[in-house]
């Protein structure tokens, strides 16, 4: 337990580990397969405008649901290129519900594109009913992503100032806040790979619920991170003489493990019991919200406090000399 | 110290016996107020449609009378808790629960219900046809009847065709006068029908083109679009009559359209989002589920590790969701899927204060303190890291909740609120309950209970304080 500390670019290796084939995902990959730059991730029609379908067959059996005759019925009312996908349940049998995506619908009349749609779909499948359905305009979807982004940023620049005020007898303050929010990229920059990553495979959209999950785990970070940071402060003021800082933290980490761990069994199992049995609709929320809670914590441990003793010995000097950086060396260059 | 524990208590036992009173009180009623539980559209089915106007030069007070007339057909249709708010300079949000034919709904409250009478210089325009009048001569029905595809913005196509001459202005339309009603027979036999009455140079305008053109058709043209076109069997007085209707709910929406006056801007759909009640029902039981797993799971979690403290903050957890409860339904918030999402995550946050004292606790006890040292000990020093951390979450869902309050996505606000009241709320029960609950409870046991606490002082204090095999 004593070489947290010591060991600390181990635990940067591991986060890079997991982030730099996320970032591949989310900034090279469309360069690549595309030929121009994109970001990587499935933008859903809250940030692209659209229309999601939902509907339930009931009336032939689910065997003659096919993507492409439901795709056809669409086509011929209007909707070319539309994308059908059959939702299936675990044992991978289909469900009766199917969900699709297609362009808005035109504002001024939406109803009788809507009628010949359904009409369409009953004359070729029988029974037809529409479970959920959603339009987004081109104007508010636009908005939407602006006001996600001013969000983001909002809630950042607000935790980065109340930190430094609670850490203000510490000294450094200003390294406090700014070690949380590294520790709060890390978070973001892996949810969004991870995002990126199934979003290229399994097609996961990124929503108004993602950006919800996004923000949340923002703030479970600092709040993990605060909890760890407090007890560095709180240590640093009963600071006996010759103690070394990276002992203290690594102090601070140890004491604050129990807490973490405990902690986050409890958030786990709620988002367990929400991923069970929560409803089809949030599932891909509570999963991000979890993956995004798990590296929060992991973070707060490995990132936030080992960070702090980075800059205690601004070992980015050490980083482009000879050798490159080794955890032994920079705890010996007290 | 004693005394103020009993007050403590005698306030806990107040709240709880006031929460649960709001939770169980069988005529769903406290003090005059209606205290069930609101459901989102999520949950019990319904539309959500965000209307934009599409006049560029349209005011607030424009947005704000068009939200009024709305609100009023909103009425007249008789469903329950719906909502209609104005969203930004040129939006209008509506929520309607539980409608059956929520399309048909919406296209009511989107029409303008802007009443005229054409001269179609003695032809017979079939019923249905969009027309260009001279009161509106560029009717947005016309422009744009094909889907916007992919990426292509909404084109105004120029319409075509003659502009028929209006005889009367909507604005003149005497909203007091729309009646149900039904017309006297004829060809059809007795038909629904709405009686109409128009005001002012409107009123002469048709009783003079009446009188001149006996024995000729004359159109009515509601919104652009033509409802019949009866020829004129006499003049009409006053400027008052029917209009004959096929069924009973197409006079419902004409009545409903005419009766709360005209729109003042024309409005389109922006974003509509459906949700039938089967589904809503669906989540509602599996809210139910999940919800209550996750409260087990953490409360068994908390005896197991923490005993006698972890049994406490359990009790203290049944007391959070009592009272989470009983706010949601005295504000009241309306509660939607994600809003449970928050709720349940609170769950875990809620704990996470006892476990921070109860962590110090056991350290400070494992440091040599007795039983109620460490306790006050625990309490005292994880304060500050209490405070911080949730302070920052609050600092996260007020962003939340602005930025879902920003562009009407109902979904984000109802996560957001949630979370804060989850966060308050936990503040509340895991300080001061479950605090006066050890103290009251901590001088019944002397050092040879200790394990009751999850304490064992067999470990004699190290170098090292705690190791988290330890502290486990």
């Amino acid at each position: 337990m004593e070489y947290l500390v010591r060991r600390r670019y181990w635990w940067f290796s591991i986060s890079l580990l997991i982030i730099l084939p996320g970032l591949y995902f989310l900034l090279l990959h469309p360069l690549i397969t595309t030929g121009s730059f994109a970001i990587g991730l499935r933008p859903s029609i809250d940030f692209s405008g659209g229309s999601m379908w939902e509907l339930r067959f009931s009336g032939k059996g689910t065997a003659d649901v096919t993507t492409s005759a439901v795709s056809d019925v669409f086509a011929k009312n209007g909707f070319e290129g539309a994308q059908v996908q059959i939702s299936k349940d675990i044992q991978g049998a289909p469900t009766g519900v199917v969900l699709v995506r297609t362009v808005a619908l035109n504002p001024n009349d939406p109803n009788s594109q809507i009628n010949a749609v359904l009409n369409g779909l009953k004359a070729t499948f029988g029974d037809v009913t529409r479970e959920q359905f959603e339009t987004v305009g081109p104007t508010v979807s636009q908005e939407s992503t602006r006001s996600a982004v001013i969000a983001v940023l909002g809630a950042s620049l607000f935790i980065l100032l109340y930190l430094t005020w609670a850490f203000r007898q510490a000294p450094h303050p200003l390294r406090y806040g700014v070690c949380a929010l590294v520790a709060m990229l890390h978070d973001v920059l892996l949810v969004l790979g991870v995002a990126a990553i199934l979003g290229t495979f399994f097609g996961l959209e990124v929503d108004a619920l993602f950006l919800t999950a996004l923000l949340t785990i923002l703030s479970f970070s600092v709040h993990d991170t605060i909890v760890v940071f407090d007890r560095i402060r709180e240590n640093l003021i009963n600071r006996r003489s010759g103690e070394i800082f990276d002992n203290i933290v690594n102090h601070s980490v140890v004491q604050t493990l129990p807490r973490s761990i405990n902690t986050q069994m409890t958030t786990l199992f709620t988002l367990t019991a929400l991923l069970l049995f929560g409803g089809q609709s949030i599932r891909n929320f509570i999963a991000i919200l979890l993956i995004g809670l798990i590296s929060g914590t992991y973070s707060s441990i490995f990132n936030a406090a080992q960070l702090l003793v980075v800059w205690e010995h601004r070992e980015w000097q050490n980083w482009f000399r000879r050798g490159g950086p080794d955890g032994d060396q920079g705890a010996a260059a007290v | 110290m004693r005394s103020r524990d009993l007050y403590s208590l005698l306030l806990i036992v107040i709240v709880a016996g006031v929460v649960l009173f709001i939770n169980f009180s069988p005529s769903q009623n406290f003090l005059g107020r209606d205290v069930r539980f609101r459901l989102g559209l999520d949950l019990q089915g319904g539309i959500q449609v965000l209307l934009r106007t599409t006049n560029t030069t349209a005011t607030k007070d424009e947005v704000q009378t068009a939200a009024g007339v709305i609100e009023r057909r909103v009425n007249g249709l008789g469903v329950g808790e719906t909502v209609v708010q104005v969203a930004g300079n040129d939006r209008i949000i509506v929520e309607l629960p539980g409608v059956e034919n929520p399309d048909q709904a919406v296209e009511t409250l989107r029409g303008t219900g802007r009443l005229e009478f054409i001269d179609p210089q003695g032809q017979y325009i079939p019923t249905g046809t969009v027309v260009r009048t001279t009161g509106d001569p560029n009717p947005t029905k016309l422009t744009n009847t094909n889907p916007v595809s992919g990426t292509a913005t909404l084109t105004n196509t120029v319409p075509t065709g003659p502009i028929y001459q209006s005889i009367t202005d909507g604005k003149d339309l005497d909203t007091g006068a729309v009646q149900p009603a039904f017309s006297q027979g004829g060809t059809l036999g007795s038909r629904p029908a709405v009686a109409f009455a128009f005001k002012g140079n409107s009123a002469l305008g048709l009783e003079k083109f009446t009188a001149a053109s006996v024995g000729k058709p004359m159109c009515i043209v509601l919104d652009s679009q033509v409802v019949s076109c009866p020829v004129i069997n006499a003049a009409l007085p006053n400027g008052s009559g029917v209009i004959e209707t096929n069924t009973p709910a197409d006079r419902d929406r004409i009545l409903n359209e005419l009766k709360y006056g005209a729109l003042p801007i024309p409005l389109v759909v922006e974003k509509s989002r459906l949700v039938t009640a089967t589904l809503g029902q669906v989540s509602v039981n599996t809210s139910i589920v999940a919800g209550i797993a996750g409260l087990v799971v953490v409360a068994l979690f908390m005896i197991l590790f923490y005993r006698l403290p972890g049994f406490l903050a359990a009790l203290a957890l049944m007391i959070y969701t009592a009272i989470s409860f009983a706010i949601y339904r005295l504000i009241p918030i309306t509660l939607t899927l994600p809003g449970i999402a928050g709720f349940i995550l609170s769950i875990g946050l809620a704990v996470d204060a006892n476990v921070l004292i109860f962590a110090r606790l056991r350290e400070e006890y494992r440091r040599g303190r007795d039983i109620r040292t460490a306790l006050e000990l625990g309490f005292e020093e994880s304060w500050p890291a209490i405070r911080d951390s949730n302070v920052s979450t609050i600092i996260t869902s007020i962003v939340l909740f602005l930025f879902g309050n920003s562009f009407g996505v109902s979904i984000i606000k109802g996560f957001a609120i949630t979370l804060f009241l989850g966060i308050v709320v936990s503040l509340f029960t895991a300080i001061v309950v479950t605090r006066t609950f050890l103290r009251l409870a901590a001088p019944m046991f002397s050092e040879q209970y200790a394990w009751l606490f999850g304490i064992d002082r067999r470990n004699t204090p190290s170098a090292e304080p705690t190791t988290p095999a330890e502290a486990m």
